[in-house]
């Protein structure tokens, strides 16, 4: 963009339309977002301090209080009983997990496709990675009947030569999810070093301090991006496969299990796209949040990028429903009495009103939506199609952990479960803790990568071919 | 030590004579300190029994007729139970072939009672209280568990150890009906019997033999080590 001929008068018309349309071809100085970012992010205003004490007191009554009670009295307080041995904390677990592909899938997978779109909202899908994962990472604890026990799990040296049983799916979730957490927080953190460098050198006070120690004193040497930009390359490539294995082996908790309803061959991928579902759907109502209640998001989060993951929405949606399908055709197929019993269940059972809303909040209303684009364009639009999904694919863990437990081989033993006011007040919890930590970071951390930004727009440039004007993209990595 | 050495552990209980009467139910409950959770958690579905009559009813009114099947952990050779622990509180012990359940070791993650397809497993949903005068009644030789853990049929094994300690202190193997857990015990009509599989000349292993004898959820392969005894075999 910076040393190119101007382009004819007569197509300035053109030019201000494709400005106004697309980030990285309306082109402000480095200087200017860099100030606009830092206003973002320093602006602790009246509102934002209400909303985080809020926040944060809901959090510490619903979650630590309601869980403080549980671990006090027992496990009894949760709505469970024989033979479903698990509710709303698994429930809640494997959402929150879902939620946690967001990131990764947004930020790596389109950063190694280089898709161009990504580059302003890298980072706030990449927090959104960090924050469920720490939410979901709480529920093996909570689900505990004796928490303070969880570092058993934990294979340590010790007196007795006790070792966690290699064999558990508990085991290898602990595992898995430890890797997602260390690997996609430090890939959070590698983008964000020039960012935190730019913020030391224009902050005072405290906020120069902590940035000083957080952007390990870099100076944008061309050694330095040299290593930096190889280290992303790297961690991109690498947290792929560990995204994929982290559901993967969630899956494995129902998919190993000797019962049915939960013992499918298709539940790996099937519960990774569900993921990527929920995660996706997750980016759109947070930048919709971002978009609103922060200063100077109009400018880098734009109508184009909701237009783009409602597209991806939309056929992530379809690929779920080819893994949902699936798996009920073979499963009915088989014609076992159990599976027989387990599908009618669903479909026509007590669970019925959740299964039918997780259908037509996965799969018909964003088919119905997600198709037009005057649709995609609208924010708002996409904020209630992020809620939409997301009730959509809570109420198919909801479905799958309680629902699949509630029949089993002995007709006499069937249950029924609902969740109690601890069980949904500690899932409350957790959102209001999610939204408690991404609000705190928004004003800690530049949730725009500055650079990434600038490096799109010098990779971007406006050619005139015949009468017309288009944008065109050079490879820079 | 002979004894201890081939030892398998065998139930039978036959159908034809159970008449339901949940004497098994009672005293396995004061044998092995089985927690009272009150009317209202039982009605809830949070028994303690690790024992229980699976109850079906057969025909249409008023031509109905009661059916029912002692149920409990049957000790699987092959355990869905045992993999799924991650810390090996359920774990499989070499001398008995039996599941043990280690109470100290549990953490509650409950992975084992789901994946049991006989839902033989009873959590400890609270701290239970005895009401007056059963506290007096406690049995010194079970363990009484706490809030938090998982708990199963153990086929008595405090009974099976006093058994092989008498003998081993006497010089003999353990005869043959002289472990007896509390259900076959107070079973009124002899429908449930213990013993030993690895004596040929035991009683499990002579009703075992019968035309009418059968492994609940066998095609499974977990090897169960309840056999059952019913001339209606197909209606379960």
């Amino acid at each position: 963009m910076h040393s190119e001929t101007p382009l004819p008068a007569e197509l300035h018309g053109q030019v201000e339309e494709l400005r106004k349309e697309h980030l990285l071809i309306d082109v402000r100085p480095r200087e200017e977002m860099n100030r606009m970012v830092l206003e973002a992010m320093e602006d602790t205003s009246r509102e934002w301090k209400w909303a985080m004490a809020f926040l944060g007191l809901v959090t510490v009554v619903t979650l630590f209080g309601a869980w403080a009670y549980l671990m006090s009295t027992g496990m009894g307080l949760a709505g469970i009983r024989r033979p479903i041995f698990w509710g709303l904390f698994i429930v809640s677990f494997v959402f929150w997990i879902g939620i946690s592909h967001a990131g990764t899938f947004v930020s790596a997978i389109l950063r190694v496709f280089k898709a161009e779109f990504r580059r302003p909202f890298t980072r706030a899908a990449e927090l959104m990675t960090t924050f469920a994962l720490m939410g979901a990472g709480l529920y093996p604890l909570i689900h505990l009947g004796r928490t303070w026990r969880f570092y058993w799990m934990v294979p340590y040296p010790n007196q007795r030569w006790l070792w966690p049983n290699f064999r558990s799916p508990l085991v290898w979730d602990f595992f898995a999810i430890n890797t997602y957490l260390i690997g996609s927080t430090l890939y959070l953190y590698l983008p964000l070093i020039p960012d935190l460098a730019m913020a030391r050198d224009k902050s005072t006070g405290w906020r120069k301090k902590l940035y000083t120690i957080l952007s390990l004193g870099w100076r944008g040497t061309e050694e330095e991006w040299r290593h930096l930009t190889k280290a992303i390359q790297i961690f991109a490539w690498a947290i792929i496969p560990v995204m994929f294995s982290v559901h993967t082996i969630v899956s494995w908790d129902f998919a190993v299990a000797m019962k049915l309803g939960w013992h499918s061959t298709i539940f790996g991928p099937y519960f990774i796209t569900g993921a990527i579902l929920s995660g996706i759907a997750a980016v759109g109502s947070v930048l919709y949040l971002v978009r609103t209640t922060m200063k100077n998001m109009t400018y880098f989060i734009r109508p184009e990028h909701f237009d783009t993951l409602g597209k991806l929405l939309l056929i992530i949606s379809m690929g779920w429903t080819y893994f949902f399908f699936n798996e009920f055709i073979l499963e009915w197929y088989g014609g076992e009495h159990t599976v027989k019993e387990i599908i009618r269940f669903y479909t026509q059972g007590d669970i019925a009103p959740v299964w039918w809303l997780m259908v037509i909040c996965n799969i018909f209303i964003p088919w119905a939506v997600l198709w037009n684009r005057n649709w995609r364009r609208k924010p708002w639009v996409m904020f209630l199609m992020g809620l939409i999904v997301n009730v959509g694919m809570y109420a198919e863990r909801y479905v799958i952990v309680t629902g699949a437990l509630s029949r089993n081989r002995i007709p006499f033993d069937w249950g029924w479960y609902q969740p109690s006011l601890v069980e949904i007040s500690i899932a409350f919890g957790t959102f209001t803790l999610f939204l408690f930590m991404y609000g705190m970071a928004s004003r800690l951390i530049p949730l725009i990568p500055v650079w990434e930004v600038e490096e799109g727009h010098h990779a971007h440039s406006l050619r005139k071919v015949g009468k017309t004007v288009v944008p065109s993209v050079a490879d820079l990595e | 030590m002979a004894g201890e050495e081939h030892t398998k552990w065998v139930m039978v209980i036959d159908l034809d004579r159970c008449t339901g009467c949940n004497a098994c139910v009672t005293a396995c409950a004061m044998e092995n300190n089985v927690a009272f959770a009150g009317e209202e958690e039982n009605a809830y579905g949070r028994g303690m029994h690790w024992i229980r009559l699976v109850r079906y009813w057969e025909g249409e009114y008023p031509e109905v007729q009661m059916r029912t099947m002692p149920m409990m952990c049957q000790q699987c050779s092959n355990a869905p139970c045992e993999p799924v622990c991650p810390v090996f509180a359920t774990l499989h012990s070499e001398a008995e072939e039996l599941n043990i359940q280690v109470y100290n070791r549990c953490i509650g993650t409950r992975y084992c009672a789901n994946n049991c397809p006989y839902i033989a497993r009873t959590f400890n949903w609270f701290d239970y209280e005895w009401p007056e005068p059963m506290n007096y009644y406690l049995n010194p030789d079970v363990t009484v568990r706490r809030r938090g853990i998982m708990e199963k049929c153990t086929f008595c094994i405090q009974r099976i150890r006093r058994a092989q300690e008498e003998a081993r202190l006497e010089g003999r193997p353990v005869r043959d009906g002289e472990v007896q857990p509390a259900c076959a015990q107070a079973c009124p009509t002899d429908a449930i019997v213990f013993g030993n599989w690895q004596d040929p000349h035991s009683k499990v292993r002579q009703l075992a033999e019968s035309q009418r004898g059968f492994k609940f959820l066998e095609e499974l392969g977990t090897e169960p080590k309840v056999i059952y005894l019913s001339s209606q075999r197909h209606e379960f």
